[in-house]
């Protein structure tokens, strides 16, 4: 790689943004062919984090293996688990208590904000703005300490598993999140005035890496990336499980498909999963919060998928079983990789700086890339 | 419209969620182009692909979906252990760009007429293919 810095023949400057960097949020590897301040090519470089999950999956059993899936995107672990989780359920045709699927969609939810809050304060910070990072891990840190009671982590939680979810609520847990959702809808004024209408932030986040509804299908994008395209791809309305069928919520989308309609997508995402948290807190239903299972789970031979909707789109999880314990190859379909191919096609014409404001309205986390 | 229509040779099979179908690898391009852009086909979204090691041959494992109608279908495409070739669909899905890639990095599935066929994850110097089974990690011994 050493070889490619430097000058191409038509004088062309290559440069390296990463894989220390921290616009890139992780070890990305960008390398770019720029035009004066131009941009004309735009190279990922992955691999810096990969840890084979996808190997490792296979010689691990169907209880031990939601363990790593929470070390792809960490910022959404939750969904992770909740996927692995269904798909393994999905195989051995379980049915999870109606309490289990109540607490699951309240988790989700939650880590959705968190991740989304994570988000907008390091969008913030990438266009030059300090002080909104401070306000996001400020709620952040309120669902941390949720999670951290209930599931005793604060970010790899591992809590949903086959058949349920780990453990039982912790008995502060209702009274908790509604402090939370109430300090949150106080501050929420707060983002606005900070952030979204500040002329600066829309000049440089407006009409910036464009893409088309098209495009966004057929470069494989999903979740909020998506959605500010215009494309109608939210998986919890369109194919829904545990109980995403019976909450209320809008899907969010709009039309312009530029860095300003991903962050207006995400920041309307936060207070519909408050909605649907809402919702369920108060009539989460007496019982289990585990179905009985047997303590070695072998899936049929055969083929499973299931698509969850995480924080940033699609994740897909794909086992391939020969009747064994373990899968005999597991696929994880991430959102981030897809949503990643895009970033060529949206930055292209545009100046340097500009860069930073498409790759973070992505919201790229690496993890969730390399696998 | 009949699937059979299209490609008289393609096998479903049974089980499985969504439709499967097998076709044969040198039919890929033409089916699924069909697939793309006949109306009330539609299938616009390539939500997965991916490759799986059955130590006797590849499968090649195309998941679609459409944004108008709704549907999902998988496609599948037996290869050859020793020399796997295949047709690129990069041309039809952008996406597919990035995923054959990978695919190549960690099976060594060769992309015929793919823009950009380079290693993607691995070292550009890294030798053998890390998902197939019979892959031996010396380094990190995981072992299957």
């Amino acid at each position: 790689m050493i070889e490619e810095i430097g000058r191409t023949t038509e004088g062309d400057l290559i440069i390296n943004v990463g894989p220390q960097h921290p616009a890139t949020h992780g070890v990305l590897h960008l390398v770019i062919t720029l035009n004066g301040e131009t941009i004309k090519k735009v190279e990922p470089h992955l691999g810096y984090i990969h840890r084979s999950i996808e190997k490792m999956c296979e010689s691990l059993s169907y209880r031990q293996f939601i363990y790593v899936t929470s070390r792809m995107d960490y910022l959404s672990s939750h969904i992770n688990n909740h996927g692995c989780a269904l798909c393994v359920e999905k195989g051995l045709q379980i049915e999870v208590p109606q309490r289990a699927q109540y607490i699951r969609v309240i988790m989700d939810e939650l880590t959705r904000i968190a991740s989304h809050e994570l988000w907008w304060g390091a969008m913030a910070m990438d266009l030059g703005a300090f002080t909104p990072f401070f306000h996001a891990f400020r709620e952040r840190e309120t669902i941390t300490d949720i999670m951290e009671k209930t599931c005793g982590a604060r970010l790899t939680m591992n809590y949903i598993v086959p058949g349920g979810v780990m453990a039982e609520l912790h008995p502060d847990f209702q009274k908790d999140v509604k402090h939370f959702i109430q300090l949150y809808k106080s501050k929420f004024e707060e983002y606005n005035e900070l952030v979204t209408g500040n002329v600066i932030f829309q000049n440089r986040m407006k009409s910036v890496g464009v893409i088309s509804k098209e495009d966004a299908i057929s470069y494989g994008c999903s979740g909020p990336v998506a959605r500010a395209s215009g494309v109608i791809c939210d998986i919890r309305k369109l194919y829904p499980y545990d109980i995403y069928n019976k909450v209320e919520f809008e899907e969010i989308t709009e039309k312009e498909g530029d860095s300003f309609a991903r962050y207006v997508v995400r920041l309307k995402e936060m207070q519909q999963s408050i909605r649907i948290i809402e919702q369920l807190l108060d009539i989460i239903p007496e019982g289990d919060f585990q179905a009985k299972t047997k303590a070695v789970l072998k899936l049929p031979k055969g083929e499973f998928y299931q698509r969850v909707e995480t924080a940033r789109g699609e994740l897909g999880v794909y086992i391939v079983s020969e009747g064994g314990t373990t899968p005999y190859r597991i696929k994880f379909r991430s959102p981030g990789f897809s949503n990643l191919s895009a970033l060529e096609h949206m930055v292209k014409g545009l100046k340097i700086g500009d860069l930073v404001a498409a790759m973070g309205s992505l919201d790229l986390v690496i993890p969730d890339i390399d696998r | 419209m009949k699937l059979t229509e299209i490609l008289p040779t393609i096998i479903f099979e049974e089980g499985g969620e969504w439709l499967n179908v097998f076709i044969q690898p040198e039919e890929l391009v033409s089916f699924v182009e069909q697939l793309r852009y006949t109306a009330g086909l539609d299938f616009d979204y390539l939500f997965c692909l991916t490759c799986i090691d059955w130590k006797t041959h590849f499968t090649m494992v195309y998941h679609f979906s459409s944004t108008l109608h709704r549907h999902n279908m998988v496609v599948k495409a037996k290869l050859d252990r020793n020399n796997p070739e295949i047709e690129t669909v990069s041309d039809i899905w952008r996406t597919a760009e990035m995923l054959e890639r990978e695919v190549y990095d960690l099976f060594g599935v060769k992309f015929l007429h793919h823009p950009d066929l380079r290693r993607l994850i691995m070292p550009d110097d890294w030798e053998g293919w890390p998902l197939r089974k019979d892959f031996e990690d010396l380094v990190n011994m995981i072992k299957l």
